[in-house]
């Protein structure tokens, strides 16, 4: 049996994991062992190894991005470390990330906690579309004493955009 | 504050007495964030690091929850100091491996422990002792909103806070209570509670987390996704599976009072006479006996005033908690025999076991304690 992993090698180390009721197998040689750190197992998770695995070839499959803008991550580096390699890497790489993240969690969005800064941000954006509306109504009803009221509002919600941001 | 007057104390969550306690030891809640755009802590150079640890570290030395709080760069701690940090699970065993451009900033409490460029640039974590994971996180979320006010986290719309981890992507949250089970493991129920509770989306694993063995009958349940559930939805959801999880414990307790009390006395009895005349011990052998006299404990068969210097050997038995009381560099052979000695010294005044006690123990408190109020 070939090593997962670098699938060159005949596999020796053999683990088992039961993971949300489902049995997952991973066979690994001994250097690809060693490599995983599945010798030492404090730093081991079968669970993210077996992610990491389906990730990079989830990665590899979909995405055109190779590397991330920001900060020059691969997706080489994902694949050896299961880790990203900064926060901008989940829009580089967010094709292949997509079908991983939807294997690992319970949903595809966050349903959570909302940054104060965030949850202002849509208040604001909330107000400009009604704004805008309401601008366009007016002027379709040649409303001209509103429309022009409604614009200042616009321009002053916009200067607020500019200082968050 | 000196590393010494930190360790001087046991954490609060060791001596308090919050809900569940016998059984539930601590709850833990802790929150993973990153700066926007910035290399994650495994990936940034050492420069950067330092740069991001500089950024953050004085955000949160001035939390309100911080003042009088232990902070130090990880590269100036020993590996013995960093090692009972470990065994306090102050700070985790990954963070322990690191050193410049990391650090631990942690209140004199030891309820609220920051580790600072760990896998993430943050790591927020609030320990409460028995079964609160809801005030646990109320602390850890409070945290969050200061620091966010003056740190851009990053968060997106959709994947909301992003971590260096996509296991952790989300609400960058594990929740997480650690467990005494010393009934479901003596009645060989543990395997199908594990089962259980795997099956449904959560995570059990041993005394330090991840990839560690279960030791002194503790055990850690947690949470496994991050993402499409709300916080207080996924910590609802976990207390409602540990407070089945007690119950059983519970009625797996009656069961061998009932059907195999003198497999129990037997272990009790032993655990005890162990403890107190045996002049090597490992630190697993210690475990595993000073579960046993918790067990007792419990069951009424010690008195209750006794369960602090049980609960305290569990983290003073621990190796660095032993190197750190001697002066020398110690080998496991000298720490077997050391622990040994700190056992028989604490346990000197400690009565016999008290059958009798425990019949009526059993009919008065067989049944679960009330449920917490959370």
């Amino acid at each position: 049996m070939l090593c997962d992993v670098c699938k060159c090698n005949d596999a020796t180390v053999f683990l088992t994991q039961i993971l949300e009721g489902k049995m997952q197998k991973v066979n690994l040689c001994d250097a690809c062992s060693k490599d995983k750190g599945v010798q030492d197992p404090t730093g081991f998770a079968l669970a993210d190894l077996l992610l990491g695995i389906g990730a990079a070839e989830e990665i590899e499959k979909g995405s055109v991005t190779q590397k991330c803008e920001i900060c020059g991550f691969t997706q080489t580096d994902f694949k050896k470390t299961g880790r990203l390699g900064c926060s901008a890497c989940y829009q580089s790489f967010s094709e292949g990330l997509t079908t991983l993240l939807k294997a690992m969690h319970k949903g595809t969005e966050h349903v959570g906690k909302l940054p104060q800064r965030a949850h202002e941000q849509m208040q604001l954006n909330d107000r400009m579309r009604t704004l805008t509306q309401d601008l366009q109504k007016a002027v379709a009803e040649e409303n001209y004493e509103t429309a022009a009221s409604l614009r200042d509002q616009i321009k002053k919600l916009e200067s607020e955009f500019v200082t968050r941001s | 504050m000196k590393f010494a007057n930190l360790t001087a104390t046991a954490g609060e969550w060791l001596r308090g007495e919050g809900p569940h306690h016998q059984i539930v030891v601590s709850s833990r809640v802790r929150l993973a964030r990153n700066l926007r755009n910035r290399a994650f802590p495994g990936w940034a150079k050492k420069a950067e690091r330092t740069a991001i640890l500089e950024m953050i570290k004085p955000r949160v030395e001035e939390l309100t929850e911080m003042q009088d709080s232990f902070s130090e760069a990880l590269q100036d701690l020993s590996a013995t100091e960093k090692q009972v940090l470990v065994e306090r699970h102050l700070i985790s065993r990954e963070h322990a491996a690191k050193s410049i451009g990391s650090a631990i900033v942690m209140n004199r409490r030891q309820t609220l422990s920051i580790m600072i460029n760990e896998e993430d640039h943050l790591r927020m974590q609030s320990i409460r002792s028995g079964l609160q994971l809801k005030s646990a996180f109320k602390l850890v979320d409070k945290v969050d909103s200061t620091l966010e006010n003056k740190l851009d986290f990053a968060y997106d719309s959709k994947l909301g806070y992003l971590t260096a981890c996509p296991t952790n992507v989300g609400t960058g949250m594990r929740a997480s209570a650690m467990l005494h089970l010393p009934g479901l493991v003596l009645s060989e129920l543990i395997n199908q509670v594990i089962q259980a509770v795997n099956k449904i989306g959560l995570a059990v694993r041993g005394l330090y987390g991840e990839g560690t063995e279960a030791m002194g009958n503790l055990f850690q349940i947690s949470n496994q996704t991050t993402l499409g559930e709300k916080e207080d939805e996924i910590i609802s959801r976990l207390t409602k599976v540990i407070e089945t999880i007690i119950e059983k414990e519970h009625d797996a307790r009656q069961v061998l009072i009932q059907k195999k009390s003198n497999t129990l006395w037997d272990q009790i009895g032993r655990a005890y006479g162990v403890l107190t005349y045996a002049h090597a011990m490992t630190s697993k052998e210690a475990l595993n006996l000073l579960s046993i006299m918790k067990l007792g404990i419990d069951l009424g068969a010690f008195p209750e005033d006794r369960r602090l210097p049980v609960d305290e050997l569990f983290i003073d038995t621990q190796p660095a908690h032993l190197q750190k009381s001697s002066q020398q560099k110690m080998n496991a052979e000298e720490r077997d025999h050391l622990r040994a000695q700190i056992i028989r010294e604490r346990l000197k005044v400690f009565p016999k076991p008290d059958i009798s006690k425990v019949a009526r123990e059993s009919e008065n408190g067989s049944k679960p304690e009330p449920k917490n109020n959370e």
